[in-house]
């Protein structure tokens, strides 16, 4: 009777969210979808606290993207506890040094900072590992195996997972399946108007789709929108194109080194073909599109304004809004593949379909080992990802909160909380859990001195989208810097690192 | 009589020198010998390998050397001739002379990464209101994704911002000038062009040598119209030094390196600004 009576209540929790309206849902609208739901770290657990007289202080990222829901996570923890909190907004590019100044200096005038989960090796020495009632918590228990890992280093968390991300293709579901469209597509370019599944496809569509008004609103639109700006995350762009022609699963032992010489992958042929597409791809960008960042990305797309995106999920949530004039017109689907791969071992081309999903991970967030308020600042990590603030924020694409938790891949969530059309929801849910799945998946680099790496590959291939250099003469400049930053950091302490990445990679840990 | 209590009362300013200008040098001279990073902190001792690399493997901060001397001279050329032209129009009896000496004080007066970013908004390609209001004459520029427009539009921001600074020097500069030249010129009948270009010219080199000066200093420094307007890019197409050097530095954490960059840096411009005083010295005040 008792369990019979638990389902009748979970069933109306996720079916009928307004059900759910309750004090705490009126004292926080930002919950008024679910109300408070039960756990270590929900709203009335919160309350029960009392941090009066203490202040915790916060960097994170500018807002929107993770500024906006640490603030008002922040504000929330602040009403409920009696704690002060201190939040700074820094932009992308300076979380790493932001923190890594004091970290080195050995001060803590942050005890919360926020960043990418790939900083986990440079940053996990002055990191206070995640205790353990929190890793206990069904909360924590409900985290992917993929996120688990993603905030942990040798067995032990350091990062708290508070969101989830991989790269995926966003497209225009009115277009692309649309009859009328395909019919004149077919009848233009003897092609079938598809979802692309390859790189190619992708290109010809973008720029048969570029700057005509095909939507009728009286303003003209593009084929993609991507992130090209110099130094604003456009290497994980990069790195999201070269997968298809550059992770071959029947080469394991790494895709941005060969883990036994360290010698760079990045400017095989592979990683070449990806940047000569990308170069293409200035040509049905957004006039001002290889200046976009990411949140340029997410406003282009999601406000309408292209046919294709990829990248985080951001630009998808932003376009599935009650506010967005392409609500319930758009589609999920895996990156795109090619119909070629490079084979690093045999020095050629197999002439076979690959494509490979890119884990590129997310926001992470760490206490400092030094903090006082260590205690103070799990738990406004714990409140953050609550069930409640969870599921409210994932509705929201300028937060930048994604899925992690396996009870994220419900569409029904999707469905019954945010209005979304029960085909998009599905085909949303099934491209992330598909990437779960994978054997084919590529992890970002977590090797010492990260952003040495990252940022030569920025400056490359930022110099090929500007002109200043073929995809071949960038791509050697990468890989001619990144074998001097394997010299200095070390050979060892890099191969070490990296090859926990490959075990993932390889589907051996 | 003793004075050499005196020397005490020295004290004070010396501990800021020290403080302030001194020891932050020297830390730099010392970071620049260490290989501090992101994965070896600490100041251990690498000798001049820092220096080694940077004069002999790294062109890009030698480009960025050459790109910074371009945007420096080519802004701070257009800032001394609108602003001399400015702070001259209002020297003279003009209409609401008052108003248009404030008025042109105004950019100066606002906060330069706000300003960027509005100008970043207004030079926006597919949104900015340039390019609409530009697209009536059929034209779009690239304003900040072609390599060499976007020098330009760093250029223009810059003028637009600095412009005043040079118009406030160059107007207190005219104003303190005597009056009896000008009256004689008046009395022997000459035009406004030849009293210009022989009174009040010559009058104003030395002023016009220490704003040139100032703001040079002030322009070889250029790192926020950048980081916000283009991130150095299209490319590496408007990298500056100090925004190379806040990249190692900040962005890749290579904190040795970025110290043997700036101290060279120091030192170039201290020898290319003292050469650059001399040369204007010797040219407009013809010494």
């Amino acid at each position: 009777m008792k369990t019979c009576l638990t389902a009748i209540i979970s069933s109306l929790m996720i079916f009928s969210p307004m059900a759910y309206a309750d004090k705490w849902s009126d004292q926080f609208p930002h919950i008024k979808a679910t109300g408070d739901i039960p756990g270590d770290c929900s709203y009335e657990k919160m309350s029960k606290k009392n941090y009066k007289g203490k202040t915790l202080k916060i960097n994170t990222h500018a807002i929107p993207v993770m500024g906006e829901p640490t603030a008002l996570h922040a504000e929330q923890f602040e009403k409920l506890t009696g704690a002060k909190v201190e939040v700074t907004h820094t932009p992308a590019g300076d979380l790493y040094s932001k923190a890594m100044v004091p970290f080195q200096a050995g001060q803590a005038p942050y005890d919360i900072v926020f960043g990418f989960s790939n900083f986990i090796n440079d940053w996990k020495r002055y990191l206070a590992p995640v205790p353990k009632k929190y890793m206990n918590s069904p909360e924590m228990k409900d985290v992917t195996k993929s996120h688990m890992g993603v905030s942990s280093w040798d067995g032990t968390m350091y990062q708290y997972p508070v969101d989830g991300d991989r790269h995926y293709l966003k497209y225009r579901k009115d277009v692309i399946d649309n009859p009328e469209m395909q019919k004149k597509y077919k009848a233009d370019t003897g092609k079938e108007l598809k979802v692309p599944t390859t790189w190619k496809e992708y290109g010809e569509m973008a720029k048969y789709f570029n700057g005509w008004d095909w939507d009728g609103d009286g303003e003209k639109e593009y084929g993609s929108a991507e992130v090209m700006k110099k130094d604003d995350l456009m290497f994980a762009a990069f790195f999201s194109r070269s997968v298809a022609y550059a992770k071959n699963p029947r080469t394991p032992g790494g895709f941005f080194f060969d883990l036994e010489t360290m010698k760079p992958n990045i400017n095989n042929p592979g990683f070449v073909e990806a940047l000569t597409d990308w170069v293409e791809a200035t040509k049905y960008v957004p006039p001002g599109g290889t200046n976009f960042g990411l949140g340029d990305e997410i406003g282009s797309f999601g406000g309408g304004q292209t046919l294709f995106s990829f990248s985080w999920d951001d630009a998808f949530i932003a376009a599935m809004q009650d506010d967005s004039p392409i609500k319930n017109k758009v589609g999920a689907a895996p990156l795109p593949g090619a119909n070629k791969v490079w084979n690093r071992v045999s020095n050629s081309w197999e002439n076979q379909y690959n494509q490979a999903p890119y884990i590129v991970w997310g926001w992470a967030v760490g206490v400092a080992k030094k903090s006082k308020v260590k205690d103070m600042a799990f738990d406004y990590l714990c409140f953050f990802s609550n069930g409640a603030n969870h599921q409210a924020d994932l509705a929201i694409g300028r937060f930048g909160v994604n899925p992690f938790k396996n009870s994220d891949f419900d569409p029904n969530i999707y469905i019954n909380s945010m209005g979304w059309d029960p085909e998009i929801a599905n085909s949303y849910t099934k491209t992330l859990l598909d990437m779960e799945k994978s054997n084919n998946r590529v992890f970002p680099l977590r090797v010492p001195g990260v952003f040495e790496f990252t940022s030569a590959v920025a400056t490359g291939t930022s110099k090929a989208l500007a002109g200043q250099l073929s995809p071949q003469e960038a791509l050697d400049e990468v890989a001619k810097e990144w074998e001097a930053i394997v010299g200095r950091v070390g050979k060892k302490a890099v191969q070490d690192a990296y090859a926990v990445g490959v075990k993932m990679e390889d589907n051996k840990l | 009589m003793n004075f050499k209590h005196k020397y005490f009362f020295l004290f004070p300013g010396l501990f800021v020198l020290i403080g302030i200008l001194i020891f932050p040098i020297i830390f730099v001279v010392r970071l620049s010998l260490s290989g501090w990073n992101s994965y070896n902190p600490g100041l251990d001792y690498i000798g001049l390998e820092n220096y080694i690399r940077l004069f002999t493997d790294d062109p890009r901060f030698w480009e960025s050397f050459f790109r910074l001397s371009f945007l420096s001279v080519t802004t701070v050329i257009l800032q001394y001739v609108i602003g001399f032209a400015l702070a001259h129009m209002v020297w003279k009896d003009i209409k609401f002379k008052r108003f248009f000496r404030v008025l042109f004080l105004v950019p100066m007066m606002t906060t330069p990464v706000i300003m960027t970013v509005i100008w970043r908004t207004f030079f926006h390609e597919s949104l900015g209101p340039v390019n609409d209001m530009l697209s009536v004459f059929g034209v779009a520029p690239k304003w900040l994704t072609d390599p060499v427009i976007a020098k330009f539009t760093v250029i223009i921001v810059e003028v637009w911002q600095w412009t005043p600074f040079m118009f406030l020097l160059l107007l207190a500069g005219l104003l303190s000038l005597p009056k009896e030249p000008f009256l004689a010129a008046a009395i022997d009948g000459a035009s406004p062009v030849r009293k210009f270009i022989y009174v009040t010219f010559p009058l104003m080199a030395p002023i016009s040598i220490g704003a040139i000066i100032i703001r040079l200093i002030e322009a070889s420094k250029i790192m926020d119209t950048v980081y916000v307007l283009t991130s150095g890019g299209p490319g590496t197409s408007t990298e500056t030094s100090s925004f190379y050097i806040f990249i190692k530095g900040l962005r890749e954490f290579q904190m040795g390196y970025a110290a043997s960059m700036s101290f060279t840096y120091l030192i170039i411009m201290i020898i290319s600004l003292t050469i650059i005083a001399k040369v204007l010295t010797k040219v407009l005040l013809k010494e």
